[in-house]
């Protein structure tokens, strides 16, 4: 659609359609189903989204009236998040997501870009090899196994790192930032290390400068990533007060149980010695969707430019 | 499924061509000396990535090794003795192991059904919206479900369907039962279906939105001038762009007929038993993690790598022989 931009160039009094003169005018029908096929798209998304936080923020009497979970809010209380937030499991696996998020994130992007960077100069020294040694693991999955006997092996059983190192390299990731820094000018980089630059100059003062929607991109992969991670720590936490969000999202919230093991006042303080109520347990699910709805809207609209061009350029 | 599936395809062509490199063809290369003077900051700068892949992928696709011994945690890989083939034969005599199989196989089967062809027709439904303004909202929306966990997509779908959930709720206000679909076995498969579609659908349809968008607009003026309706313009043009990007989704698909949802299986395993819900993935966790029987739980997991890698060859020489571009271009 070329006009569509044309068109907010100048101000018309009556504002284009923007339908091509060839393309037959739409049927009433067909706009008709379209809508309401998109609404129940948008409804599938925002509806079951809308009600949980709804449920998390009523009063017990709140939910004791509709029967369970509220759609239409009526009394309206922070109860369950006060009483989450006031130290416990929760807090704790909160601390621990955000603490392996922001370092893991930090930690893998940094060594996908150098490496992006590295390898995004054919005729380099070593590059065929060095690139091949990446794409491969495209070819072949490691196995659960094999991969968990090497974490204890390397005695990262409870420790946080077994979050981090096994899954911080994602060879897609790296492919997909290469393909974006091979499209910047190589005059670019020519004048600048004519100029005296270095390779790490080059790389942060013009590569980087010049990718931010890949960075942004790949920066949300990881971070979502981390933030995600269950398995993981299923696998190499074996110590459940190390768990991460996600792990006590679980077993509150979809098992809605007491966290075993667990000390008797860090399970009094939440709740109660007893099952979770209803809205404590909505109130983890809201925790667990925050930071992904916080930075969704800023990287939202890289998708696009940064996601596809490296993907699948032509 | 969908970070993978964009894997790039013209990435292993390059690296077999290097020739199309920015700078001219050289004549002469210049000598290993002065490559390592000008190019070692490179070299230290991929290393850490390479390195970790090195570390946490080649050594356990080595680590392999010990499906063909009696393993065990205490003598290590070195002092166990190799007993060859025994844990297949013990395992291709399993039944448990062909459940998992079948049913590995019987969900990627439905879901290649149900689950593959609606990104694409979300995106021909995106593509046919002519404010770019909807447009965009309706995408932020139908993407943003990707990047939830699967717990928390479990959960959502547990609050809205389950025992205890919404639709059961609203149903007894209206005298009817509650139902649980989610501890269902018979209706498993359209639950996790349903899953990975609410889940995943929207993102995997940007792949075709993106192919799309590089269609040649005066194509379709000049099949309408030509009197082509709506739908033959769908058929002749659209779908036609959209084969390269389909075919190449449906290869990696194929190369993962073994694979399913991980997460979505090991969540719901207990809620729904073992019968519907053990796929290969979990039933390797369960031998290996939870039993302890490492050497046969690797050789499962082996099996699953290797017939995963042959299903990727033969589906990449089949779309070779249909003329297609294919994941990479030489086997």
């Amino acid at each position: 659609m070329p006009d569509t931009v044309a068109a907010t160039a100048i101000p018309t009094r009556r504002r284009k359609s923007r339908r091509p003169v060839w393309e037959e005018p739409p049927t009433r029908i067909g706009q008709m189903s379209k809508g309401v096929i998109l609404t129940l798209i948008v409804l599938a998304v925002v509806f079951p989204l809308w009600v949980v936080v709804i449920t998390s923020l009523s009063t017990q009497e709140a939910i004791n009236r509709a029967g369970g979970l509220v759609v239409i809010p009526t009394d309206v209380s922070l109860q369950a998040y006060r009483e989450i937030f006031s130290g416990g499991v929760v807090t704790r696996a909160v601390m621990v997501s955000l603490g392996v998020t922001a370092i893991g994130t930090a930690f893998s992007l940094t060594v996908t870009v150098m490496a992006a960077y590295g390898l995004s100069r054919p005729g380099s020294l070593l590059h065929r090899p060095l690139l091949f040694t990446v794409l491969l693991t495209f070819l072949f999955v490691p196995g659960l196994i094999p991969t968990y006997l090497l974490v204890s092996s390397l005695g990262l059983i409870d420790s946080y790192a077994a979050l981090i190192l096994p899954t911080a390299v994602s060879a897609f990731n790296l492919v997909v930032m290469r393909s974006f820094f091979m499209g910047i000018p190589s005059e670019l980089i020519d004048s600048a290390r004519i100029d005296g630059a270095g390779e790490f100059r080059i790389l942060t003062r013009i590569v980087l400068p010049l990718s931010k929607a890949v960075t942004a991109v790949v920066g949300m992969f990881y971070a979502v990533g981390y933030w995600n991670a269950f398995f993981n720590a299923l696998l190499y936490l074996h110590d459940n007060r190390k768990w991460p969000l996600q792990m006590v999202l679980r077993t509150y919230v979809l098992d809605a149980q007491h966290m075993p093991g667990v000390g008797a006042s860090a399970d009094a303080d939440i709740v109660g010695g007893a099952v979770p109520t209803l809205a404590i347990r909505m109130a983890v699910v809201v925790i667990a969707i925050l930071p992904v709805l916080a930075i969704y809207p800023f990287v939202q609209r890289h998708f696009t430019k940064g996601v596809i061009i490296g993907a699948i350029k032509g | 499924m969908s970070t993978r599936t964009a894997l790039p395809p013209q990435e292993t062509a390059d690296a077999d061509q290097p020739a199309a490199a920015p700078q001219p063809p050289v004549p002469r290369r210049p000598p290993l000396r002065y490559r390592l003077r000008r190019d070692w900051p490179l070299l230290l700068m991929t290393t850490p990535a390479v390195g970790l892949l090195v570390v946490f992928h080649y050594i356990p696709v080595l680590g392999n090794v010990i499906a063909f011994q009696d393993y065990s945690p205490w003598t290590g890989i070195r002092g166990s003795p190799f007993v060859g083939f025994a844990e297949f034969q013990t395992m291709f005599s399993d039944p448990y192991f062909w459940d998992a199989v079948v049913n590995t196989l019987t969900i990627t089967t439905f879901q290649l059904i149900f689950y593959f062809p609606i990104p694409i027709a979300l995106a021909l439904l995106l593509n046919s919206l002519l404010s770019p303004r909807i447009r965009m909202l309706i995408q932020a929306v139908v993407y943003l479900p990707h990047f939830f966990s699967w717990v928390l997509v479990i959960t959502l779908f547990q609050q809205m369907l389950g025992g205890a959930g919404l639709l059961s709720q609203v149903m007894r206000q209206y005298g009817a039962d509650g139902l649980n679909i989610m501890t269902n076995p018979d209706t498993f498969i359209f639950l996790v279906t349903a899953q990975s579609v609410w889940k995943d659908a929207g993102w995997g349809a940007i792949i075709f939105l993106a192919a799309l968008s590089t269609v040649d607009q005066t194509q379709y003026e000049a099949a309408a001038v030509d009197g082509a309706g709506r739908w033959r313009r769908l058929w002749h043009i659209t779908l036609p762009s959209l084969r390269p990007v389909i075919v190449l989704l449906l290869i990696l698909r194929l190369g993962e007929a073994l694979t399913v949802g991980f997460e979505q299986f090991i969540l719901q395993r207990d809620a729904v038993g073992w019968e519907a819900a053990e796929v290969l993935d979990t039933y390797v966790y369960y031998e290996g993690i939870v039993s302890s029987n490492w050497s046969y739980a690797a050789a499962a997991g082996l099996f699953k790598g290797v017939v995963g890698l042959i299903l990727v060859l033969i589906a990449n020489r089949v779309a070779h022989a249909l003329g297609e571009q294919g994941v990479y271009q030489r086997a």
